[in-house]
């Protein structure tokens, strides 16, 4: 029997992880990463909880539309990344500071 | 100790320890490609969560999706991102990264903090499940239950994801085609 409380400590920590990615990485893709493994520790949260609910399965249907979501955002984040690099040839967060061409 | 418990300390060791190693290489390919076993590790765990629908979901869409489209956002976008990786320094601790690993890690006892004085398992309503039987049980199917709340609970969320989506996939497909006035 695995307790809910070794899920959750799990999942901050790689919610920790991501949100490290995310403040100290130079790279769009990265940071796009670290987005990504603060998504899965919340999912990870939502799945751990739903198996207290049988009979709606709230947790694991709003696990899949979070992974959904996920997807539809990472497409939309890469489109613009790629612009950004046409325009400006680095993803450097750090170095694009204006939003006019 | 279970078998089942083995199993997740070990998921939960290759997911932490993956993690952690995207997070400090130096090297970019590297890094995506161990987010693959993360997120394999990942699917692991919600298999032991007992969702094994969306441990599929997750390595169809994640795997098999999300991480294409990284690789190849990574290759399109050139030489110039290899060469300035290649010119940092090899240092494991950076002077520069320890305001994020400050923020990173006061985060992380916060969060720790706060699990532990919760006690998920001995939640008001978490009995409540237990005692009316509503609790998933290893040999109870799932994807059945998911299916029909999805077509009847659910249906105004699903259908509202499914506009979303084709906004994403109109939304991208314009923003990265080539020519004036992308």
């Amino acid at each position: 029997m695995i307790s809910l409380t070794d899920f959750l400590i799990v999942s901050a920590v790689l919610f920790c992880v991501g949100l490290y990615m995310i403040v100290s990485k130079q790279n769009a893709i990265q940071v796009l990463i670290g987005i990504e493994l603060m998504l899965n520790a919340a999912i990870l949260n939502l799945v751990a909880f739903s198996k207290y609910d049988r009979f709606n399965n709230g947790g694991q249907m709003f696990a899949l539309f979070a992974i959904v979501l996920a997807a539809a955002t990472t497409a939309v984040a890469l489109a613009i990344i790629l612009n950004v690099y046409k325009q400006y040839k680095t993803i450097d967060p750090g170095e694009i500071n204006k939003l006019r061409d | 100790m279970s078998l089942a418990q083995i199993l997740f300390y070990l998921m939960a060791f290759i997911a932490i320890g993956s993690a952690v190693f995207v997070a400090g290489t130096k090297n970019l390919v590297r890094s995506i490609f161990m987010f693959f076993i993360t997120l394999f590790a990942l699917a692991g765990l919600y298999v032991l969560a007992l969702a094994d629908f969306v441990a599929i979901t997750q390595i169809v869409i994640y795997v098999g999706g999300i991480l294409v489209l990284i690789l190849f956002a990574f290759m399109l976008s050139g030489k110039e991102t290899l060469n300035a990786i290649g010119e940092q320094k090899s240092k494991f601790i950076n002077i520069n990264k320890l305001p994020a690993m400050l923020l990173a890690g006061l985060f992380l006892i916060v969060l720790v903090n706060m699990i532990l004085k919760v006690d998920a398992n001995n939640l008001e309503w978490v009995k409540k499940s237990i005692v009316r039987n509503n609790m998933i049980l290893p040999n109870s199917s799932m994807t059945e239950g998911i299916g029909i709340n999805l077509m009847t609970q659910y249906l105004l969320p699903f259908e509202a994801i499914s506009v979303l989506l084709m906004i994403a996939l109109i939304g991208s497909a314009h923003l990265s085609r080539k020519g004036k006035g992308a």
